[in-house]
């Protein structure tokens, strides 16, 4: 790899042995990708306070250097961490104190959590605390180059923001946030981010709300895989929730990190554009039978209706979707055996509880909880056995994280279900 | 260095070798038995590092162990806890011997860096075809070639 005289001061030691583990590590990474140089990136988002065993064992082996050292540089060595080069954020991680004798999470999981957000906070890590950064102020501009990590935030930065970043991972985050580098391959290189797949909306598949959004994108997951689909047709146009749920599918059915909707998204005013030249002759149709076939999906883990649990909110939810939820459970309280949690940035809780949607929905039963969610906790109320969203990230990942049952629908059917006990969403057309 | 590869097929003969060629992600050799993944593999939500094994119900290897495997996949899906969760197989006693990604992306590639296997990728034939589970694989990921010696 072509370095430049700053690179490899960092490389050899004269920023330090942490700096030089970072490098290292972005030299062995630069390689596995096949890039020729690093770019420079001034925006970095990463995990390092989530709790876990490995990690916690770190801790307690050699403090909290010790652990960014192995788990966010993948280096053996023994060094103080520096403070971040560059502007870097905490994802989600945990659950924190605010949900303490609400959440069934380990009350020591939240104190080492803790402990982590003091010690990054004093190292220069900004603790946004959401997979969502860009509802809470952390918008890349156009064509700049970022290293972020969480799969619903690389394809929202990459498709409606337009910046460039690849899907990175937790090392490569935390070698980014002490040099400011990062191999500049894939998404980062013109030629890498064209449309690859077309897929076409019949106008009789009725693609203008939340739930057809994220159903689309879960279908453009699984049509693309790695690649870019581009989405044509006929459809409403998306809200940012809308958008945010669309990428979060995608990323899930597939691993699709850039996608372009001409007329939407900025990098695509035309289809041609989209796909820098040539459109391909033949598309992927999506209509009422591949909409049918997406929905029973997301819901073949679904058999029992009884349902102990709601989850709203994957991605965070913005206030909006709060307000949304708040005015569907206005007047109504939870059912005895059922519980609903709405996740969203904490940041923007301080909003919904300003606005008054917090006390609504707690005051019908419902929980406003920040930071996390079920699946990266790996929790959920104590004795679920079923459990709906309308998320279909969630629906996706949960079962097989908990092994419980799922129930995929609108925001609608899952406050009733909230409210009744029972599961009675259905396909409309 | 090693012969070029012969024209393959997935219904040779037990005991036959042939070679295919790669591109070096991680270097190193490693030797084992091949667990071939007809699909992609996620990460985070697709794995349990503490077992070692596939836990997304809806996998072609869902609760199949790859603990001392040649992990052979066609490419990375989901979330961007990939390498993360990968990593986490090294520190736990439970990462494949060795990868063969027929198709690599970020998420992979930093996967295969920090578990720190011998590791190829761009292949001039399709290793989920080429190889089968059950098969013996060689990676020599210093001169950037694999044998697979059928079952």
């Amino acid at each position: 790899m072509l370095l430049t005289d700053d690179e490899k001061r960092m490389r050899d030691g004269a920023e330090g042995p942490a700096v030089a583990a970072a490098m290292d590590l972005l030299l062995r990474y630069g390689r596995a990708v096949g890039a020729e140089r690093l770019c420079e990136v001034r925006n970095v988002a990463g995990t390092m306070t989530q709790p876990s065993p490995v990690k916690a064992a770190l801790v307690k082996e050699g403090g909290w250097d010790k652990a960014f050292a192995v788990i966010n540089l993948d280096s053996d060595g023994d060094f103080a961490i520096p403070d971040m080069r560059v502007p870097t954020c905490q994802l989600q991680h945990g659950f924190g104190a605010d949900a303490l004798g609400i959440v069934p999470y380990p009350k020591q999981s939240i104190e080492l959590q803790a402990d982590a957000e003091a010690f990054y906070g004093r190292h220069g890590v900004n603790i946004l605390a959401t997979c969502t950064p860009y509802q809470v102020g952390n918008l890349p501009t156009f064509g700049e180059h970022c290293a972020w990590m969480e799969s619903s935030a690389v394809i929202y930065a990459n498709s409606v923001l337009g910046a460039r970043t690849n899907c990175e991972g937790i090392a490569s985050t935390g070698a980014a946030s002490l040099t400011g580098k990062v191999p500049c391959a894939g998404n980062h290189r013109d030629e890498n981010r064209h449309g690859t797949h077309l897929i076409e909306v019949d106008p009789r598949t009725g693609v203008d709300n939340f739930l057809d959004w994220g159903m689309l994108g879960y279908f453009a997951g699984g049509i693309a895989g790695e690649d870019h689909p581009v989405i044509t047709g006929d459809f409403g146009r998306p809200d940012i929730n809308d958008l945010k749920h669309f990428g979060a599918a995608a990323a899930t059915s597939g691993g699709v990190e850039l996608y372009h909707i001409p007329g939407i998204t900025p990098e695509a005013l035309t289809t041609e554009a989209a796909f820098g030249g040539a459109v391909p002759a033949d598309g992927y149709g999506y209509g009422p039978a591949q909409r049918r076939h997406v929905y029973e999906t997301l819901n073949e883990i679904g058999g029992s209706p009884d349902v102990d649990f709601v989850l709203l909110g994957c991605p965070h939810a913005s206030v909006d979707q709060v307000r949304q939820a708040a005015a569907a459970l206005e007047g109504r309280s939870l059912s005895a055996g059922t519980e609903l949690w709405i996740m969203v940035p904490r940041a923007l809780r301080e909003i919904a509880d300003r606005s008054g949607y917090t006390a609504v929905i707690t005051r019908a039963g419902g929980r406003v909880l920040t930071d996390s969610c079920p699946a990266m906790s790996r929790t959920a109320p104590a004795g679920t056995r079923v459990f709906a969203t309308d998320s279909a990230k969630q629906a996706h990942y949960l079962p097989a994280i908990l092994g419980i049952e799922a129930w995929f629908g609108t925001t609608e059917e899952c406050v009733d279900a909230a409210v009744t006990g029972r599961w009675r969403g259905e396909l409309r057309p | 260095m090693s012969t070029p590869s012969s024209p393959s097929s997935p219904s040779l003969a037990a005991g036959a070798k042939l070679t295919l060629r790669g591109r070096i992600v991680v270097p190193g050799i490693a030797v084992g038995e091949a667990m071939v993944s007809p699909e992609p593999i996620s990460g985070w939500g697709g794995i349990d590092p503490a077992k070692g094994t596939i836990i997304e119900r809806r996998h072609a290897l869902f609760s199949a162990c790859f603990t001392g495997k040649i992990l052979v996949f066609p490419s990375a899906k989901g979330s961007s806890g990939w390498a993360g969760f990968f990593q986490a197989t090294r520190l736990q006693g439970t990462a494949p011997l060795g990868m063969v990604i027929a198709r690599i992306s970020a998420k992979s590639a930093l996967g295969a860096v920090v578990t720190r296997v011998p590791t190829l990728t761009d292949l001039d034939d399709d290793p989920c075809r080429v190889i089968a589970t059950g098969d013996y694989v060689r990676i020599d990921a210093d001169s950037g070639y694999l044998e697979v010696y059928k079952a």
